[in-house]
């Protein structure tokens, strides 16, 4: 592992986005215009919308994340430019940190205007702790990256990488406890939740816009989500293979 | 001395052989031309030489390490046919990033844009220049770590008669300074500048000559009708 190289990758990522500046537009303006959206649609229901408010702050950073990273990598595999970097002496480590500390400045940007967007014009009380909230929400936006970047080894084409969308993060949202209470599910998907982050990361935000003390589950949930993201290069790590057949 | 020694190599891809008991020497400091119809298995040696291919049997070794080792991965320039660079940075961008992954200084990205001729592009996006541009810019980036092996897969490709000259002058330098080079190539014009051939038909070695050799092997006078010869007619390994 080098910093030099992670640190490079990382500029270099952040250049190739900066030139596409409708993804950018699109990674910052979205959130924000999809909870105003959110809150038009809960219009004489406010109350149900200062509820799920602070929630969708943790996940739409995470699906972005991840539908942008999975893109990305999958353009890296199929324009030859991962074989040659991992022709190089480069190791899988400092390609993924790059990408991780590009995005990750990527998200607490857009994190940032996001909650902005909820606190001020929205006008959302949040009993807990902001900082917490956006904490949880920048952590998400990683977990959507560093799923992002591991996946997109199951697509073979830019198709296929958008299909994981459905595929993947649908049924994470599905089962967060998000749609419905986790304790009021079947048990087969109780289980099934049990050990998908994103209910973790779900079951954070909500606690961390409740209430502004750090007891023991908001602890436990971040260091689960926290501990996720690592888990989930590595496993992005072992998709990059030197040689192919 | 060799540079690259390939013994009984075998490989297959997609539950196809596409690399029958293939064996070659390239010797260090030479320019060697890799020719062949096209699904003769020219890439997929040239992939098992810089160690990224998958092997069935055999073995490939690179300046007497095995390919793909860690150690190696400073000492192989490598081109991919289709230009392995990011479309949405400039030419200088790409050489900038790759020379911080290879370790090699702002001089050297200079001088590599200097040889592939491409200093007046360099501000460019690479996306918004022509074919012959691109992998020009692909393969000044396998020059840029100063490479011992520079293994090429059809560098001349859309390049005009006096790019391609000039190219050729560059790869006679860089052999001249001990470089090994592996080049591969459609254009038989172009095989009579290499020191040496190795000709692949299904996978096979039919040729491992010089071209005056093989030119007086098949009594033809150009390498046209060598290549055409040696393609139709010959056995198995000679």
């Amino acid at each position: 592992m080098s910093v030099r190289r992670t640190a490079a990758t990382g500029w270099r990522v952040l250049t190739q986005l900066r030139r596409d500046p409708r993804t950018v537009a699109m990674i910052l303006v979205v959130p924000p215009v999809l909870m105003l959206l959110l809150r038009c649609a809960f219009d004489s229901n406010v109350l149900l919308f200062d509820h799920f408010a602070p929630i969708l702050i943790a996940i739409f950073p995470f699906v972005l994340m991840f539908v942008i990273t999975s893109v990305a990598m999958l353009r890296e595999r199929t324009s030859g430019t991962l074989e040659r970097l991992l022709a190089m002496p480069m190791a899988k480590l400092d390609l993924l940190l790059g990408y991780a500390v590009a995005f990750g400045a990527v998200a607490i940007l857009q994190v940032a205007l996001v909650v902005a967007f909820v606190l001020g014009p929205l006008d959302v009380p949040i009993a807990g702790s902001v900082v917490a909230l956006s904490v949880f929400a920048v952590l998400d936006a990683l977990l959507g990256m560093a799923l992002g970047l591991c996946l997109s080894a199951l697509a073979r084409t830019e198709f296929q990488a958008v299909q994981l969308l459905p595929a993947v993060v649908f049924p994470q949202l599905l089962v967060c406890g998000l749609f419905a209470p986790r304790d009021a599910m079947a048990a087969a998907l109780q289980g099934l939740a049990d050990v998908l982050p994103l209910t973790y990361a779900v079951d954070g935000v909500t606690r961390a816009a409740a209430t502004s003390a750090w007891g023991g589950g908001l602890i436990e949930d971040l260091v689960i989500v926290a501990l996720c993201i690592p888990l989930a290069l590595g496993l992005g790590a072992l998709t990059l293979q030197r040689r192919t057949s | 001395m060799n540079s690259v020694e390939v013994e009984h190599l075998e490989v297959h891809r997609g539950g196809r052989r596409v690399l029958t008991d293939l064996s070659i020497r390239i010797a260090e400091g030479t320019v060697t031309g890799l020719l062949g119809p096209s699904g003769s298995g020219k890439t997929t040696l040239i992939r098992a030489i810089v160690g990224v291919q998958r092997i069935f049997g055999g073995s490939v070794r690179v300046l007497g390490l095995p390919a793909g080792s860690a150690a190696l991965r400073p000492s192989i320039g490598y081109l991919t046919q289709a230009p392995s660079v990011y479309r949405d940075l400039t030419v200088r961008e790409n050489l900038q990033y790759f020379a911080a992954v290879l370790g090699v200084d702002g001089a050297r990205v200079d001088r590599v844009l200097t040889e592939v001729a491409l200093d007046a592009e360099a501000g460019a996006r690479v996306d918004r220049l022509s074919g012959g541009q691109q992998s020009r810019v692909s393969l000044a980036t396998a020059l840029l770590g100063n490479p011992r092996v520079l293994v090429l897969d059809e560098p001349t490709v859309g390049l005009d008669p006096v790019l391609r000259e000039e190219l050729w002058s560059l790869f006679h330098r860089l052999g001249a300074t001990g470089v090994t080079l592996l080049i591969s190539s459609h254009v038989m014009e172009e095989a009579t500048r290499c020191q040496r051939l190795l000709l692949l038909r299904d996978g096979s070695l039919v040729a491992d000559a010089t071209p005056d050799e093989l030119l007086r092997r098949t009594g033809q006078s150009d390498m046209d009708a060598a290549f055409l010869q040696l393609v139709r007619h010959t056995g198995p390994a000679a």
